[in-house]
Protein backbone atom coordinates (compact mmCIF):
# COMPACT_ATOMS: atom_id res chain seq x y z
CA UNK A 1 0.00 0.00 0.00
CA UNK A 2 1.76 3.51 -1.15
CA UNK A 3 0.28 6.16 0.69
CA UNK A 4 1.38 9.59 -0.24
CA UNK A 5 0.84 13.08 1.88
CA UNK A 6 0.26 16.25 0.40
CA UNK A 7 -0.79 19.88 1.05
CA UNK A 8 -1.06 22.57 -1.51
CA UNK A 9 -0.07 25.00 1.65
CA UNK A 10 3.32 24.64 3.65
CA UNK A 11 3.31 23.68 7.07
CA UNK A 12 0.17 22.11 7.66
CA UNK A 13 1.29 18.81 9.16
CA UNK A 14 2.57 17.02 6.38
CA UNK A 15 5.48 15.41 8.00
CA UNK A 16 3.61 14.87 11.36
CA UNK A 17 1.29 12.85 9.68
CA UNK A 18 3.48 11.15 7.49
CA UNK A 19 6.03 10.15 10.46
CA UNK A 20 3.28 9.42 12.69
CA UNK A 21 1.53 6.79 10.01
CA UNK A 22 4.67 5.50 9.44
CA UNK A 23 5.35 4.55 13.29
CA UNK A 24 2.19 3.46 13.77
CA UNK A 25 2.28 0.91 10.98
CA UNK A 26 4.28 -2.41 12.11
CA UNK A 27 6.48 -2.31 9.55
CA UNK A 28 6.54 0.82 7.14
CA UNK A 29 8.83 2.52 4.88
CA UNK A 30 8.80 6.12 5.01
CA UNK A 31 9.81 8.39 1.69
CA UNK A 32 10.68 12.13 2.29
CA UNK A 33 9.87 13.57 -1.16
CA UNK A 34 10.16 17.23 0.36
CA UNK A 35 13.59 17.02 -1.08
CA UNK A 36 14.36 21.02 -0.83
CA UNK A 37 13.54 20.82 2.91
CA UNK A 38 13.16 17.57 3.65
CA UNK A 39 12.59 17.03 7.55
CA UNK A 40 11.38 13.70 8.26
CA UNK A 41 15.04 12.55 9.33
CA UNK A 42 14.75 14.98 11.87
CA UNK A 43 11.89 13.08 13.88
CA UNK A 44 13.06 9.41 12.81
CA UNK A 45 16.93 10.14 13.17
CA UNK A 46 17.36 6.73 11.51
CA UNK A 47 20.78 4.76 11.58
CA UNK A 48 22.11 5.44 8.04
CA UNK A 49 22.73 2.17 6.28
CA UNK A 50 23.75 3.71 3.02
CA UNK A 51 24.03 6.98 0.83
CA UNK A 52 24.22 7.79 -2.42
CA UNK A 53 24.92 10.55 -4.95
CA UNK A 54 22.48 11.56 -7.52
CA UNK A 55 23.75 13.00 -10.56
CA UNK A 56 22.11 14.29 -13.89
CA UNK A 57 23.58 14.45 -17.22
CA UNK A 58 24.72 17.47 -18.74
CA UNK A 59 27.29 18.43 -21.44
CA UNK A 60 30.93 18.82 -21.19
CA UNK A 61 33.02 20.58 -24.07
CA UNK A 62 35.66 20.39 -25.49
CA UNK A 63 36.77 23.54 -26.84
CA UNK A 64 39.58 22.35 -29.49
CA UNK A 65 36.83 20.82 -31.37
CA UNK A 66 33.82 23.84 -30.64
CA UNK A 67 33.70 25.46 -34.13
CA UNK A 68 31.29 28.22 -32.71
CA UNK A 69 28.54 27.27 -35.40
CA UNK A 70 26.24 27.74 -32.61
CA UNK A 71 23.87 24.98 -33.13
CA UNK A 72 23.99 23.99 -29.54
CA UNK A 73 23.23 27.71 -28.00
CA UNK A 74 19.99 28.18 -30.69
CA UNK A 75 18.90 25.01 -29.84
CA UNK A 76 18.92 25.27 -25.87
CA UNK A 77 15.12 26.24 -24.82
CA UNK A 78 16.56 26.73 -21.66
CA UNK A 79 19.24 28.87 -22.45
CA UNK A 80 21.42 27.08 -20.95
CA UNK A 81 24.65 27.68 -23.48
CA UNK A 82 25.88 30.68 -24.53
CA UNK A 83 28.51 31.82 -26.91
CA UNK A 84 30.61 34.75 -25.67
CA UNK A 85 33.59 35.92 -27.62
CA UNK A 86 33.47 32.15 -29.29
CA UNK A 87 33.65 30.95 -26.11
CA UNK A 88 30.92 28.49 -25.25
CA UNK A 89 29.88 28.73 -22.15
CA UNK A 90 27.54 26.31 -19.90
CA UNK A 91 25.12 27.61 -17.73
CA UNK A 92 24.59 23.69 -15.47
CA UNK A 93 22.35 25.30 -13.08
CA UNK A 94 19.74 25.73 -15.89
CA UNK A 95 20.38 22.63 -18.01
CA UNK A 96 17.27 20.57 -18.03
CA UNK A 97 19.60 17.33 -18.72
CA UNK A 98 17.34 17.10 -21.88
CA UNK A 99 20.64 16.01 -24.19
CA UNK A 100 20.21 17.98 -27.40
CA UNK A 101 23.01 19.79 -27.51
CA UNK A 102 25.26 16.75 -27.06
CA UNK A 103 22.93 14.79 -30.04
CA UNK A 104 23.16 17.51 -32.54
CA UNK A 105 26.47 19.14 -32.14
CA UNK A 106 28.06 19.03 -35.93
CA UNK A 107 31.82 18.78 -34.61
CA UNK A 108 30.80 16.53 -31.50
CA UNK A 109 32.45 19.26 -29.51
CA UNK A 110 29.86 17.87 -26.53
CA UNK A 111 29.80 15.14 -24.55
CA UNK A 112 27.86 13.57 -21.62
CA UNK A 113 29.14 14.17 -17.99
CA UNK A 114 27.76 13.08 -14.75
CA UNK A 115 27.29 16.08 -12.05
CA UNK A 116 25.59 15.38 -8.77
CA UNK A 117 22.44 17.66 -7.49
CA UNK A 118 21.72 15.81 -4.32
CA UNK A 119 21.70 13.11 -2.40
CA UNK A 120 19.60 10.09 -1.42
CA UNK A 121 20.14 8.48 2.31
CA UNK A 122 18.48 4.93 3.20
CA UNK A 123 18.63 4.71 6.85
CA UNK A 124 16.64 2.63 9.66
CA UNK A 125 14.08 3.59 12.48
CA UNK A 126 12.96 0.95 14.79
CA UNK A 127 10.65 -1.20 12.02
CA UNK A 128 11.14 1.91 9.72
CA UNK A 129 12.89 1.91 7.02
CA UNK A 130 13.81 5.60 6.11
CA UNK A 131 14.36 6.94 2.53
CA UNK A 132 15.32 10.50 2.30
CA UNK A 133 15.99 12.93 -1.09
CA UNK A 134 18.03 15.66 -0.24
CA UNK A 135 18.33 18.25 -2.88
CA UNK A 136 22.03 20.52 -2.83
CA UNK A 137 21.30 24.25 -1.86
CA UNK A 138 21.55 26.36 -5.10
CA UNK A 139 20.17 23.63 -7.45
CA UNK A 140 16.57 24.40 -9.14
CA UNK A 141 15.14 20.51 -9.54
CA UNK A 142 14.48 18.28 -7.37
CA UNK A 143 12.63 15.88 -9.91
CA UNK A 144 15.52 13.41 -11.01
CA UNK A 145 16.20 12.77 -7.15
CA UNK A 146 12.59 11.67 -6.56
CA UNK A 147 12.73 9.64 -9.60
CA UNK A 148 15.07 8.05 -7.83
CA UNK A 149 13.26 7.53 -4.39
CA UNK A 150 10.29 6.05 -6.36
CA UNK A 151 12.45 3.44 -7.91
CA UNK A 152 14.01 2.45 -4.69
CA UNK A 153 10.53 1.51 -3.56
CA UNK A 154 9.65 -1.93 -2.10
CA UNK A 155 7.25 -3.69 -4.03
CA UNK A 156 5.19 -4.91 -0.19
CA UNK A 157 4.79 -3.33 3.14
CA UNK A 158 3.33 -0.02 3.95
CA UNK A 159 5.15 3.05 2.13
CA UNK A 160 3.99 6.39 3.16
CA UNK A 161 5.48 9.66 0.83
CA UNK A 162 5.95 12.63 2.56
CA UNK A 163 5.47 15.07 -0.73
CA UNK A 164 6.56 18.70 -1.36
CA UNK A 165 4.28 21.60 -1.02
CA UNK A 166 1.94 22.64 -3.84
CA UNK A 167 0.95 21.47 -6.76
CA UNK A 168 3.63 21.70 -9.53
CA UNK A 169 5.74 19.35 -11.12
CA UNK A 170 7.98 18.06 -7.82
CA UNK A 171 4.24 16.97 -6.54
CA UNK A 172 3.07 14.92 -10.02
CA UNK A 173 5.99 13.20 -9.47
CA UNK A 174 6.16 12.24 -5.91
CA UNK A 175 2.11 11.37 -5.91
CA UNK A 176 2.58 9.20 -9.75
CA UNK A 177 3.03 5.79 -8.02
CA UNK A 178 0.95 5.91 -4.93
CA UNK A 179 -2.73 4.15 -4.26
CA UNK A 180 -3.97 6.43 -2.30
CA UNK A 181 -3.19 10.20 -1.09
CA UNK A 182 -3.97 11.78 2.42
CA UNK A 183 -4.63 15.56 1.92
CA UNK A 184 -3.87 17.89 5.18
CA UNK A 185 -5.10 21.06 5.63
CA UNK A 186 -5.15 23.58 8.39
CA UNK A 187 -8.37 25.50 9.52
CA UNK A 188 -7.64 28.67 7.82
CA UNK A 189 -8.56 30.55 4.54
CA UNK A 190 -5.30 30.10 3.14
CA UNK A 191 -5.56 26.00 3.84
CA UNK A 192 -8.56 25.96 2.23
CA UNK A 193 -7.62 27.52 -0.45
CA UNK A 194 -4.51 25.57 -1.13
CA UNK A 195 -6.58 22.37 -0.14
CA UNK A 196 -8.62 23.39 -3.26
CA UNK A 197 -5.78 23.21 -5.39
CA UNK A 198 -4.28 19.58 -4.50
CA UNK A 199 -7.84 18.38 -4.63
CA UNK A 200 -8.04 19.41 -7.98
CA UNK A 201 -4.72 17.79 -8.66
CA UNK A 202 -5.30 14.15 -7.27
CA UNK A 203 -8.64 13.93 -8.97
CA UNK A 204 -6.87 14.61 -12.11
CA UNK A 205 -4.91 12.24 -11.33
CA UNK A 206 -7.74 9.69 -10.58
CA UNK A 207 -6.05 9.38 -7.45
CA UNK A 208 -8.48 7.86 -3.78
CA UNK A 209 -8.00 10.45 -1.79
CA UNK A 210 -8.96 11.38 1.90
CA UNK A 211 -8.53 14.58 4.16
CA UNK A 212 -6.53 15.53 7.51
CA UNK A 213 -7.55 18.26 9.14
CA UNK A 214 -4.83 19.28 11.36
CA UNK A 215 -4.53 21.92 14.43
CA UNK A 216 -8.25 22.57 14.55
CA UNK A 217 -9.67 24.79 16.89
CA UNK A 218 -13.31 25.47 18.07
CA UNK A 219 -14.87 28.12 16.04
CA UNK A 220 -14.92 28.41 11.90
CA UNK A 221 -12.80 25.88 10.04
CA UNK A 222 -13.08 26.88 6.44
CA UNK A 223 -11.31 23.31 5.41
CA UNK A 224 -13.79 21.26 6.98
CA UNK A 225 -16.40 23.52 4.84
CA UNK A 226 -14.59 23.32 1.49
CA UNK A 227 -14.85 19.07 2.56
CA UNK A 228 -18.20 19.60 3.13
CA UNK A 229 -19.31 21.28 0.22
CA UNK A 230 -17.22 18.66 -1.82
CA UNK A 231 -18.67 15.44 -0.30
CA UNK A 232 -14.81 15.09 0.48
CA UNK A 233 -14.19 12.12 3.40
CA UNK A 234 -12.90 13.50 6.24
CA UNK A 235 -10.60 10.87 7.89
CA UNK A 236 -9.58 12.25 10.90
CA UNK A 237 -9.40 15.43 13.19
CA UNK A 238 -6.84 16.55 14.84
CA UNK A 239 -6.83 18.97 17.63
CA UNK A 240 -4.91 22.07 17.95
CA UNK A 241 -2.71 20.51 20.92
CA UNK A 242 0.03 22.94 22.83
CA UNK A 243 1.77 19.43 23.73
CA UNK A 244 1.87 18.03 20.42
CA UNK A 245 3.32 21.56 19.46
CA UNK A 246 5.85 20.94 21.81
CA UNK A 247 6.57 17.43 21.20
CA UNK A 248 7.13 18.39 17.27
CA UNK A 249 9.08 21.46 17.88
CA UNK A 250 11.20 18.71 19.84
CA UNK A 251 11.81 16.57 17.08
CA UNK A 252 9.87 13.67 19.00
CA UNK A 253 7.24 11.10 17.29
CA UNK A 254 4.12 11.30 18.67
CA UNK A 255 2.95 8.16 18.20
CA UNK A 256 6.29 6.75 20.01
CA UNK A 257 5.90 8.81 23.24
CA UNK A 258 2.01 9.26 23.30
CA UNK A 259 -0.87 6.51 23.77
CA UNK A 260 -3.30 9.01 22.67
CA UNK A 261 -1.39 9.74 19.32
CA UNK A 262 -0.70 6.12 18.82
CA UNK A 263 -4.15 5.12 18.67
CA UNK A 264 -5.26 7.80 16.69
CA UNK A 265 -3.15 7.19 14.02
CA UNK A 266 -3.45 2.76 14.26
CA UNK A 267 -7.20 4.28 13.13
CA UNK A 268 -6.01 6.73 10.48
CA UNK A 269 -4.03 4.03 9.29
CA UNK A 270 -6.55 1.19 8.96
CA UNK A 271 -9.01 3.81 7.55
CA UNK A 272 -6.78 4.09 4.66
CA UNK A 273 -5.69 0.61 4.38
CA UNK A 274 -9.38 -0.02 4.10
CA UNK A 275 -9.65 2.34 1.37
CA UNK A 276 -6.87 1.10 -0.42
CA UNK A 277 -8.77 -2.49 -0.57
CA UNK B 1 13.12 50.65 -6.80
CA UNK B 2 14.27 48.72 -3.78
CA UNK B 3 13.07 45.01 -3.65
CA UNK B 4 12.45 43.12 -0.43
CA UNK B 5 11.88 39.10 -0.59
CA UNK B 6 10.03 37.64 2.29
CA UNK B 7 11.51 33.89 1.95
CA UNK B 8 11.59 30.84 4.75
CA UNK B 9 12.50 27.35 3.24
CA UNK B 10 9.92 25.61 5.25
CA UNK B 11 6.35 26.31 4.45
CA UNK B 12 3.48 27.66 6.58
CA UNK B 13 6.16 30.00 8.51
CA UNK B 14 3.99 32.95 8.34
CA UNK B 15 5.41 34.32 4.71
CA UNK B 16 1.92 36.11 3.75
CA UNK B 17 0.87 36.78 7.17
CA UNK B 18 4.42 39.31 7.57
CA UNK B 19 4.27 40.07 3.69
CA UNK B 20 0.68 41.29 4.11
CA UNK B 21 1.31 43.37 7.29
CA UNK B 22 4.33 45.06 5.67
CA UNK B 23 2.42 46.21 2.69
CA UNK B 24 -0.28 47.34 4.97
CA UNK B 25 2.44 49.20 7.43
CA UNK B 26 4.53 50.42 4.78
CA UNK B 27 1.16 51.71 2.44
CA UNK B 28 3.14 49.62 -0.57
CA UNK B 29 2.33 50.67 -3.76
CA UNK B 30 3.80 47.90 -5.37
CA UNK B 31 3.93 44.24 -4.27
CA UNK B 32 4.02 40.93 -5.28
CA UNK B 33 2.99 36.99 -4.93
CA UNK B 34 5.75 34.97 -6.57
CA UNK B 35 4.46 32.05 -4.59
CA UNK B 36 2.58 30.77 -7.79
CA UNK B 37 2.37 27.20 -6.97
CA UNK B 38 0.23 28.25 -4.10
CA UNK B 39 -0.45 31.61 -3.99
CA UNK B 40 -2.20 33.28 -0.88
CA UNK B 41 -1.63 37.10 -0.36
CA UNK B 42 -4.28 38.24 -2.52
CA UNK B 43 -6.71 36.69 -0.19
CA UNK B 44 -5.71 39.40 2.58
CA UNK B 45 -5.23 42.17 0.73
CA UNK B 46 -7.60 45.00 1.37
CA UNK B 47 -9.66 46.30 -1.42
CA UNK B 48 -8.73 44.60 -4.06
CA UNK B 49 -10.84 44.64 -7.49
CA UNK B 50 -10.68 42.25 -10.54
CA UNK B 51 -7.47 41.58 -11.81
CA UNK B 52 -6.31 41.64 -15.31
CA UNK B 53 -5.72 37.94 -16.14
CA UNK B 54 -3.13 37.25 -19.23
CA UNK B 55 -2.03 33.56 -20.02
CA UNK B 56 1.29 32.61 -19.45
CA UNK B 57 2.97 30.53 -21.92
CA UNK B 58 6.11 29.01 -20.38
CA UNK B 59 8.12 26.00 -22.69
CA UNK B 60 6.53 24.40 -25.35
CA UNK B 61 4.80 21.10 -25.49
CA UNK B 62 5.73 18.68 -28.50
CA UNK B 63 2.70 17.30 -30.73
CA UNK B 64 3.04 14.21 -33.24
CA UNK B 65 0.92 14.36 -36.39
CA UNK B 66 0.18 11.08 -36.58
CA UNK B 67 -0.63 10.74 -40.80
CA UNK B 68 3.39 11.76 -41.29
CA UNK B 69 4.37 9.82 -38.35
CA UNK B 70 6.55 6.27 -39.81
CA UNK B 71 6.73 4.41 -36.43
CA UNK B 72 10.22 4.92 -36.71
CA UNK B 73 10.47 5.23 -32.71
CA UNK B 74 13.08 7.49 -33.22
CA UNK B 75 12.07 10.09 -30.61
CA UNK B 76 10.84 7.78 -28.15
CA UNK B 77 14.48 6.79 -28.06
CA UNK B 78 16.28 10.27 -27.40
CA UNK B 79 13.51 12.06 -25.51
CA UNK B 80 15.30 12.34 -21.96
CA UNK B 81 11.87 12.50 -20.17
CA UNK B 82 11.00 9.38 -20.93
CA UNK B 83 7.84 11.90 -22.72
CA UNK B 84 6.95 9.58 -25.31
CA UNK B 85 5.03 6.20 -26.09
CA UNK B 86 3.19 4.38 -28.59
CA UNK B 87 3.65 8.10 -30.81
CA UNK B 88 2.49 10.13 -28.36
CA UNK B 89 3.52 12.70 -26.03
CA UNK B 90 2.31 12.94 -22.54
CA UNK B 91 1.24 16.60 -21.80
CA UNK B 92 2.92 16.01 -18.03
CA UNK B 93 6.27 14.75 -18.80
CA UNK B 94 7.10 16.89 -21.82
CA UNK B 95 9.41 19.42 -20.89
CA UNK B 96 9.25 21.14 -24.63
CA UNK B 97 12.83 20.67 -24.94
CA UNK B 98 12.32 20.35 -28.86
CA UNK B 99 14.94 17.18 -29.24
CA UNK B 100 11.95 15.05 -30.92
CA UNK B 101 11.40 17.62 -33.65
CA UNK B 102 14.94 17.69 -34.63
CA UNK B 103 15.53 14.30 -34.75
CA UNK B 104 12.29 13.20 -36.53
CA UNK B 105 13.10 12.42 -40.07
CA UNK B 106 9.73 13.31 -41.62
CA UNK B 107 9.38 16.67 -39.45
CA UNK B 108 5.65 14.68 -37.90
CA UNK B 109 6.89 16.96 -34.50
CA UNK B 110 5.91 20.33 -33.79
CA UNK B 111 6.18 22.55 -30.87
CA UNK B 112 2.58 23.84 -29.76
CA UNK B 113 2.79 26.68 -27.05
CA UNK B 114 1.64 25.88 -23.70
CA UNK B 115 -0.22 27.74 -21.32
CA UNK B 116 1.94 26.99 -18.24
CA UNK B 117 -0.30 29.76 -15.44
CA UNK B 118 -1.88 32.66 -15.34
CA UNK B 119 -0.23 36.17 -15.21
CA UNK B 120 -2.59 38.35 -12.78
CA UNK B 121 -2.57 42.27 -12.16
CA UNK B 122 -4.05 44.37 -9.74
CA UNK B 123 -4.35 48.07 -10.24
CA UNK B 124 -6.18 50.30 -7.39
CA UNK B 125 -5.69 53.68 -6.38
CA UNK B 126 -2.04 53.79 -7.95
CA UNK B 127 -0.89 50.34 -5.83
CA UNK B 128 -0.17 47.55 -8.13
CA UNK B 129 -0.03 44.37 -7.45
CA UNK B 130 1.34 41.30 -9.62
CA UNK B 131 0.99 37.55 -9.07
CA UNK B 132 -0.01 34.31 -10.97
CA UNK B 133 -1.29 30.74 -10.06
CA UNK B 134 0.71 28.30 -12.01
CA UNK B 135 -1.18 25.74 -13.67
CA UNK B 136 -1.00 21.99 -12.18
CA UNK B 137 1.61 19.47 -12.43
CA UNK B 138 3.74 22.40 -14.79
CA UNK B 139 6.71 22.50 -14.47
CA UNK B 140 7.97 26.12 -15.47
CA UNK B 141 7.62 27.84 -11.74
CA UNK B 142 10.43 29.95 -12.36
CA UNK B 143 9.73 31.18 -15.26
CA UNK B 144 6.17 31.93 -13.77
CA UNK B 145 7.95 33.94 -11.00
CA UNK B 146 10.15 36.18 -13.43
CA UNK B 147 7.79 37.59 -15.14
CA UNK B 148 5.82 38.30 -12.20
CA UNK B 149 8.58 40.39 -11.27
CA UNK B 150 8.87 41.87 -14.70
CA UNK B 151 5.26 42.49 -14.70
CA UNK B 152 5.39 44.17 -11.10
CA UNK B 153 9.02 46.27 -12.11
CA UNK B 154 6.81 47.55 -15.65
CA UNK B 155 3.97 48.30 -14.06
CA UNK B 156 5.40 50.29 -11.16
CA UNK B 157 8.27 51.54 -12.61
CA UNK B 158 8.23 54.60 -10.01
CA UNK B 159 7.30 52.98 -6.61
CA UNK B 160 10.18 53.27 -4.50
CA UNK B 161 9.93 49.99 -2.66
CA UNK B 162 8.34 46.59 -3.43
CA UNK B 163 7.29 44.13 -1.28
CA UNK B 164 7.54 40.09 -2.50
CA UNK B 165 6.23 37.48 -0.94
CA UNK B 166 7.57 34.00 -2.05
CA UNK B 167 7.75 30.74 -1.84
CA UNK B 168 8.66 27.81 0.54
CA UNK B 169 11.77 25.40 -0.35
CA UNK B 170 14.96 26.14 -1.54
CA UNK B 171 14.30 25.66 -5.53
CA UNK B 172 13.61 26.86 -8.87
CA UNK B 173 10.80 29.33 -8.33
CA UNK B 174 12.72 30.30 -5.30
CA UNK B 175 15.88 30.86 -6.81
CA UNK B 176 14.28 32.85 -9.68
CA UNK B 177 11.93 35.23 -7.11
CA UNK B 178 16.08 35.84 -5.07
CA UNK B 179 17.34 37.29 -8.45
CA UNK B 180 17.55 40.87 -8.53
CA UNK B 181 16.09 41.35 -4.77
CA UNK B 182 18.01 43.63 -2.48
CA UNK B 183 17.14 42.46 1.05
CA UNK B 184 15.56 38.62 1.97
CA UNK B 185 13.84 38.71 5.39
CA UNK B 186 13.62 35.11 6.36
CA UNK B 187 10.51 33.91 8.45
CA UNK B 188 11.57 31.11 10.83
CA UNK B 189 10.07 29.37 13.28
CA UNK B 190 11.22 27.79 16.98
CA UNK B 191 10.53 23.43 16.03
CA UNK B 192 13.35 21.24 14.97
CA UNK B 193 12.08 21.89 11.11
CA UNK B 194 12.13 25.28 11.18
CA UNK B 195 15.51 25.32 12.04
CA UNK B 196 17.14 23.32 9.33
CA UNK B 197 14.74 25.01 6.79
CA UNK B 198 16.05 28.43 7.51
CA UNK B 199 19.83 26.98 7.67
CA UNK B 200 19.22 25.98 4.06
CA UNK B 201 17.78 28.86 3.04
CA UNK B 202 20.45 31.53 4.34
CA UNK B 203 22.73 28.98 2.83
CA UNK B 204 20.64 29.47 -0.81
CA UNK B 205 20.58 33.40 -0.57
CA UNK B 206 24.09 33.77 0.20
CA UNK B 207 24.98 31.36 -2.36
CA UNK B 208 23.29 34.03 -4.76
CA UNK B 209 24.54 37.11 -2.90
CA UNK B 210 21.33 38.59 -1.20
CA UNK B 211 22.12 39.54 2.33
CA UNK B 212 19.33 38.36 4.84
CA UNK B 213 17.68 39.18 7.85
CA UNK B 214 15.69 36.61 9.98
CA UNK B 215 12.66 37.31 12.16
CA UNK B 216 11.44 34.62 14.12
CA UNK B 217 7.63 33.43 14.28
CA UNK B 218 5.58 32.04 16.96
CA UNK B 219 8.95 32.30 19.40
CA UNK B 220 6.87 31.71 22.23
CA UNK B 221 6.08 28.09 20.85
CA UNK B 222 9.92 26.88 22.28
CA UNK B 223 12.13 29.17 23.30
CA UNK B 224 15.36 27.20 23.25
CA UNK B 225 15.02 26.49 19.92
CA UNK B 226 14.00 30.10 19.38
CA UNK B 227 17.44 31.39 21.51
CA UNK B 228 19.21 28.48 19.41
CA UNK B 229 18.22 30.26 16.16
CA UNK B 230 19.04 33.49 17.57
CA UNK B 231 22.90 32.06 18.36
CA UNK B 232 23.48 30.22 15.17
CA UNK B 233 22.39 33.57 13.21
CA UNK B 234 24.66 35.43 14.83
CA UNK B 235 27.81 32.90 14.38
CA UNK B 236 26.92 33.47 10.43
CA UNK B 237 26.35 37.24 11.21
CA UNK B 238 23.08 37.12 10.04
CA UNK B 239 20.79 39.70 12.03
CA UNK B 240 18.10 38.31 14.26
CA UNK B 241 15.38 41.30 13.91
CA UNK B 242 12.38 40.23 15.93
CA UNK B 243 10.49 37.96 17.68
CA UNK B 244 6.41 37.41 16.90
CA UNK B 245 4.86 36.00 19.63
CA UNK B 246 1.90 33.01 18.88
CA UNK B 247 -1.33 34.88 18.82
CA UNK B 248 -4.52 33.77 17.76
CA UNK B 249 -5.65 37.02 16.18
CA UNK B 250 -3.43 35.98 13.13
CA UNK B 251 -5.80 32.54 12.30
CA UNK B 252 -8.44 35.22 13.27
CA UNK B 253 -7.26 37.73 10.71
CA UNK B 254 -7.04 35.69 7.85
CA UNK B 255 -9.82 33.84 7.76
CA UNK B 256 -11.69 37.29 7.59
CA UNK B 257 -9.41 38.20 4.67
CA UNK B 258 -7.49 40.43 6.89
CA UNK B 259 -3.87 40.86 7.59
CA UNK B 260 -2.81 40.81 11.23
CA UNK B 261 -1.94 44.90 10.80
CA UNK B 262 -5.42 45.83 11.22
CA UNK B 263 -5.24 44.34 14.68
CA UNK B 264 -2.28 46.96 15.87
CA UNK B 265 -3.20 46.29 19.57
CA UNK B 266 -2.39 42.77 19.17
CA UNK B 267 0.61 41.00 20.51
CA UNK B 268 1.53 39.65 16.82
CA UNK B 269 0.46 42.73 15.25
CA UNK B 270 2.67 45.29 17.77
CA UNK B 271 5.24 42.91 17.40
CA UNK B 272 5.57 42.68 13.58
CA UNK B 273 4.89 46.53 13.47
CA UNK B 274 8.19 47.16 15.44
CA UNK B 275 10.11 44.60 12.74
CA UNK B 276 8.93 46.64 9.48
CA UNK B 277 10.45 50.10 11.51
CA UNK B 278 13.60 48.06 12.18
CA UNK B 279 13.86 46.22 8.78
CA UNK B 280 12.19 50.10 7.30
CA UNK B 281 15.12 52.24 9.46
CA UNK B 282 18.17 50.07 9.10
CA UNK B 283 18.06 47.71 5.82
CA UNK B 284 16.51 49.46 3.02
CA UNK B 285 16.43 52.54 3.51
CA UNK B 286 19.18 54.94 2.20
Amino acid sequence: MRIAVLSGKGGTGKTLVSVNLACAAEKAVYVDCDVEEPNGHLFLKPEITEKQSVTVTVPEMDMSKCTGCRKCVDFCKYNALALLKDKLMIFYEVCHSCGGCILFCPAKALSKKQREIGTIEAGLSDSVTVLTGCLNTGEVSGVPIIKGLMEKLPEQDTIVIDCPPGSACIVMESIREADYCVLVAEPTLFGSHNLAMVYDLVKLFNKPFGVVLNKCLPGDNPSEKFCKENKIAILAEIPYDEKLGTLNSKGLVAVRVSEQYREMFCKLLSKVAKEVL
Amino acid sequence: MIKLLILSGKGGTGKTTVASAFIELSKGQAFADCDVDAPNLHLVISQLSEPAKTDYYGFGKAAIDQEKCIRCGLCEENCNFGAIKEFSIGEFECEGCGVCVEICPVQAITMIDHVSGDMMLYKNDGRVFSTAQLKMGSGASGKLVTAVKQQLTQEAPDSELAIIDGSPGIGCPVIASISGVDFVLIVAEPTISGMHDMKRIIETSKHFGVSSAVCINKFDVNEDTANEIESYCNGLSVPVIGRIPYDGTVVKAVNRCQSIACYPDSPAGKAIASIWDNIYNNYLRG
